[in-house]
């Protein structure tokens, strides 16, 4: 049995993207972190003493795991945290440079909220795959008046992979601090050496929420900006039980990551064929460059949250970007800048506990559930 | 000037594409068509149903809000193909 729909085996979870399943062995280190690291590992006693040493060995394996020195690693309330702690710290201590922050328009919307705080945005562009313009992130960052750079590892949404070498290269040479947005990556694919600072989401490789890892690289300067205290990336510190269970998580999925990534992107890759039989379909992402756990496809004349409703009424848990599945009307920005079809929008994140078998009944049963929606709406022959 | 108007204001995607879809069913290529929308999906979903379907994407006008008279919102004109 899968572990990713603990206690209801009828129930398919396709939407494992920044809130996947607890890894077991991450269940099992929490447990243990709860019984011997419940203390503040602040204070001086025993208890505390032993809580610190657990959190010490936590960021240590993350820093492994990251290619980062542990003083670089730094654990903060969640991934949202993270990215606003790290636009608006790093474009402060920049502020004599400049205050334009310069992203993709693909970025998550925590992170282009944190731009639009901290500074002046600049989106750069990204093409029908989601792919952002290079040349012109490159040429932006060249000139003056940069504070921050900030481009995602990949795209959670659609699993487009972005080019953040070429990006950091430039950066660099332009003494401009490159963010990278690696939430929705690490954990699936190989962490990129090409960032100065980079917020990685737990909750997305099978840790727990609540928990958030950034590593600021040593020769990044930052300005503390949040309230005075200790730990200035976690206020009031941080929670030792969850810290732990989450570099635990991290160790366990970089383990296998390499078997992961080929059995999970056979099964996308089947799904984007099976997909693209259906009639008026657009497969969307980039089809090579991409994430090995993520597909997503957008659907003519659906409405995309009656498809999420039909498909979970057929037991089958599924993601949207479209607008009437979202609070808000507008549609998900990142569709928006890639100029495919916001309706009838699915998304699927496969858990490394999914099936095959799984895979299978969900695309057996999808032609079906798009077909009774369109029926709904009454679009035959259009 | 278009040929004809779809008037789609007041509906949710993807409803405004679904009105202009069945307007344009049996038109002559080269006819003008205009949708007139309050959802912002339709100013992106419209076009991506011309790419879809081979028409054209002549023009997208925003219509801003007038308090007490005009809704606001967009006016996307396709030439069929």
């Amino acid at each position: 049995m899968s572990h990713a729909t603990p206690g209801t085996p009828d129930r398919v979870h396709l939407d494992n993207g920044g809130r996947a399943p607890w890894h077991p062995l991450a269940r099992q280190a929490f447990e243990q972190a709860l019984a011997d690291g419940w203390a503040d590992p602040r204070r001086l006693h025993a208890e505390g003493r032993r809580a610190a040493r657990l959190l010490d060995s936590a960021r240590e394996a993350v820093a492994a795991v990251l290619g980062a020195r542990t003083q670089e690693v730094h654990f903060t309330p969640g991934h949202t945290a993270s990215l606003h702690a790290a636009v608006a710290s790093a474009a402060a201590a920049r502020r004599r440079a400049g205050s334009a922050i310069l992203t993709s328009a693909v970025e998550r919307s925590a992170l282009l909220h944190a731009a639009r705080a901290a500074g002046r945005p600049s989106t750069v562009p990204v093409d029908r795959l989601g792919r952002v313009d290079a040349d012109a992130m490159v040429a932006a960052v060249r000139v003056p008046g940069s504070a921050l750079a900030v481009l995602q590892h990949a795209n959670g949404e659609v699993g487009t992979v972005q080019p953040v070498e070429a990006v950091h290269d430039a950066a660099r040479a332009a003494g401009v601090p490159l963010l990278v947005d690696a939430g929705a990556s690490v954990g699936h694919v190989a962490v990129p050496e090409a960032w100065d600072l980079l917020a990685a989401d737990p909750a997305d490789w099978g840790g727990p929420a609540g928990v958030g890892v950034l590593a600021v690289r040593q020769r990044v300067r930052t300005a503390p900006v949040g309230p005075e205290d200790e730990d200035p990336w976690a206020p009031g510190g941080v929670s030792v039980p969850l810290a732990f269970a989450a570099a635990v998580a991290l160790q366990a999925v970089e383990a296998d990551r390499v078997a992961q990534d080929v059995r999970r992107r056979e099964l996308v890759e089947h799904v984007r064929e099976q997909v693209a039989r259906i009639p008026d379909v657009e497969v969307v992402g980039d089809p090579d460059g991409r994430l090995p756990h993520v597909a997503t496809f957008s659907f003519l004349y659906v409405d995309g949250e009656a498809l999420v409703t039909e498909l979970d009424r057929h037991g089958f848990a599924v993601g949207s970007g479209s607008a009437c599945t979202a609070s808000t009307l507008e549609p998900s920005h990142v569709l928006a800048a890639m100029g495919v079809l916001t309706h009838g929008n699915v998304r699927i994140a496969l858990d490394r506990g999914t099936t095959a078998d799984e895979v299978d009944r969900f695309c057996a049963v999808l032609p079906d559930a798009v077909a009774r929606v369109r029926e709904m709406l009454g679009v035959g022959g259009l | 000037m278009a040929d004809a108007l779809v008037d789609a204001r007041g509906l949710r995607c993807p409803l405004p594409v679904i009105r202009l879809a069945a307007a344009a069913k049996g038109l002559p290529a080269g006819t003008e068509l205009t949708v007139l929308s309050t959802d912002p999906a339709a100013r992106l979903d419209v076009p991506a149903w011309c790419r879809m379907r081979g028409h054209e994407h002549v023009a997208t006008v925003e219509h801003v809000a007038v308090p007490g008279d005009d809704v606001g919102g967009w006016a996307v004109t396709v030439r069929l193909r």
